[in-house]
């Protein structure tokens, strides 16, 4: 007999993942409680969930200050700052969520308790992938993330639009996930690790071979072609120009709500991910894989932007400009400079707010289910119901870029932080794309304003909590343009940036 | 990195091989066997029962979600049996663990149950 202590394991750490927990233990308490007490349960799981998404935030919150060891589990999981930014994000769009749903699904006659167990474990691999240290954790995450998001995108199914979404979505999606894992074995192959920190100290020393440590490595040219696969892998999840085909079909077709949820909680998620695999992992090639993000950047926004254009339906308008944005975020990744991954972090949470409620008001215009989406019966709506057509020509607005908003400061800084680092020609590209953006956005505006309504009556049915769920993101959009300060400052101080970039943690 | 390349040359050499194998068989067997074909002979299946149908037919799909439950926990064995080896070693945290997996395994269980996965109806 071996005597117990001979066999390693690393010690178990679980304070970092308690927000996971916390949503996973939720999700199949909702899952048991649907099982076992099958019936109108709709406000009951909507309530819980809510709370389950408040606990798992105040258990994120409570990670800002973890003093425990910041690699845990076996240096799957880091336990930074970085990571409690974005789940904090990334809680806020599900708990914005959760009301819109709980409305959508009442008033569509589609409510089934499964619901909400997807959307809590959506979640938790959204804010998973943001704390994953480890290639396989991130693609553990992502998967996590992406097989709930495939049901809930067809969970109105009966609904031809929403089925052939969902296969869309799930066929694409399977097959970024092949690059993506098609990626990690090469990294894995030229690095003999998946840890990303590791993968970084590994390349250093093959691109500076004097450094004692590691093993010597031929060439950085597998590790090149690794971040490629990976980087298609995230930019399909992005839906970054040439992999957004997806994008538009899947954000039509899916249930409203679920399309204000993934919007907002898949960019915010993947971009985490992303960010965090470049800078840390692939820190070192940083030169090599700029030129290609810029060249993907300026791609994004023009074709995104120009799409947006000839669209008559608001969901997959919105759905192009949510291409035009990723564009735009890519352009201060592409900028591989710890001040790039500021603004991108700073571009992601406003983005994400702002675009979660202008789906939910798109939702509450349609009244019930998918109706009055073409751009014609928006028209007049702000005489209509000033409630609706104010927030959204305030989100609109601050999409375009236009001060007094959030999306204003967060494109200035994006674009500073590129053209400090030399890439000019892209932030010019940049503003001019976002001048062709401002027209699709305004002309919404315009036809909500200055148009005569078709039908005299307001959108019914919206509740307080529908209107708490639009109306605080529209505040924030307003109160950031004006204070960026309150989420710069807490941007400022250096623990936010991933662990292990840009030499901060190491 | 030649040697890596090497190494993968061995996989080349074994595919032709493989390949060639089976073509000269078959080239073989076209050049060298008789050709006297009879009806019987140019059935589907020679010595079974003829074929009924077409061969897009409607196959009966509750099986598969107990295919689906089958792997779920044949998963789960694949994890138990090396755990048995090695959680006397890894002392209560392996034991707490795997038991949080199994508990979670079968309120997917109890979940299919309930959702009346399991009647054949």
């Amino acid at each position: 007999m071996i005597p117990a202590a001979t066999l390693p394991h690393p010690p178990l750490v679980f304070g970092p993942l308690s927000p996971e927990l916390v949503l996973v233990g939720a999700g199949l308490l909702v899952m048991l409680i649907d099982a076992l007490r099958p019936g109108n349960t709709g406000r009951f799981l909507a309530s819980l969930t809510f709370a389950g998404i408040v606990a798992a935030g105040i258990a994120a919150a409570l990670l800002w200050n973890w003093h425990g060891p910041t690699l845990v589990l076996g240096g799957m999981i880091a336990a930074d700052r970085y990571s409690v930014f974005f789940r904090l994000v990334i809680l806020v769009v599900a708990a914005i969520a959760v009301v819109l749903s709980q409305h959508y699904l009442e008033r569509s006659g589609e409510y089934r308790g499964e619901y909400y167990a997807l959307l809590l474990f959506a979640t938790a691999g959204m804010t998973l992938i943001t704390a994953s240290a480890d290639l396989i954790m991130v693609f553990l995450a992502l998967e996590i993330l992406s097989l709930s998001l495939y049901l809930m995108t067809g969970f109105s199914f009966r609904r031809l639009a929403s089925a052939e979404a969902a296969m869309k979505y799930f066929l694409l999606g399977a097959f970024s996930s092949a690059f993506f894992l098609f990626g990690l074995a090469l990294a894995y192959g030229a690095t003999g690790t998946t840890n990303l920190a590791g993968i970084a100290t590994r390349l250093l020393f093959t691109l500076a071979p004097t450094q004692p440590r590691g093993v010597l490595l031929p060439s950085p040219a597998l590790a090149l072609v690794a971040a490629a696969f990976l980087g298609i892998g995230f930019a399909f999840k992005v839906s970054v120009v040439p992999f957004h085909m997806w994008t538009p079909d899947a954000y039509q077709g899916a249930p409203t709500p679920v399309t204000a949820f993934m919007s907002a909680g898949t960019k915010v998620a993947a971009f985490a991910a992303f960010l965090r695999v470049y800078t840390v992992a692939f820190g070192p090639l940083t030169n090599d894989w700029r030129p290609i993000l810029v060249v993907l950047a300026a791609l994004t926004m023009v074709v995104g932007s120009v799409l947006a254009i000839a669209q008559r339906d608001v969901k997959r308008m919105l759905a192009y400009s949510s291409v035009a944005h990723a564009g735009f975020i890519l352009t201060a990744v592409a900028a591989g400079t710890a001040e790039g991954v500021r603004d991108a972090m700073f571009y992601l949470a406003v983005y994400a707010v702002t675009i979660v409620a202008a789906f939910g008001i798109v939702m509450l215009v349609s009244v019930r289910g998918e109706r009055n989406l073409s751009l014609d019966d928006y028209r007049g709506l702000a005489r209509r119901s000033p409630f609706l057509g104010g927030g959204l020509a305030v989100l609109l607005l601050s999409m375009a870029g236009i001060p007094p908003t959030s999306g204003f400061v967060a494109k200035v800084a994006v674009f500073s932080a590129a053209v400090r680092a030399g890439f000019w020609p892209l932030v010019l590209v940049a503003v001019l794309a976002s001048v062709v953006a401002a027209f699709f956005y305004l002309r919404l505006i315009v036809v909500m304003y200055m148009r005569e309504p078709e039908v005299a009556a307001a959108p019914a049915g919206e509740t307080v909590l529908t209107r708490l769920a639009v109306g605080l993101p529209v505040a924030a959009t307003v109160l950031l343009g004006v204070l960026p300060g309150v989420l710069f400052d807490v941007l400022a101080h250096p623990s936010v940036l991933p662990l292990g970039g840009f030499g901060f943690g190491l | 990195m030649e040697s890596y390349f090497q190494s993968y040359g061995v996989l080349l050499g074994l595919l032709v091989a493989g390949v060639g194998l089976v073509a000269v068989a078959f080239v073989a067997a076209r050049v060298i066997a008789p050709h006297r074909p009879s009806p019987s002979k140019l059935t589907t299946y020679e010595c079974g029962m003829d074929p009924v149908g077409e061969g897009w037919s409607q196959t009966q799909i509750r099986y598969y979600i107990y295919a689906f439950l089958f792997v779920i926990f044949d998963v789960e064995s694949v994890f138990l049996f090396p755990w048995a080896t090695a959680f006397v070693r890894l002392g209560m945290q392996a034991v707490v663990e795997m038991v949080v997996f199994v508990v979670i395994l079968a309120v997917g269980l109890l979940y299919a149950y309930r959702k009346k996965v399991l009647q054949w109806a």
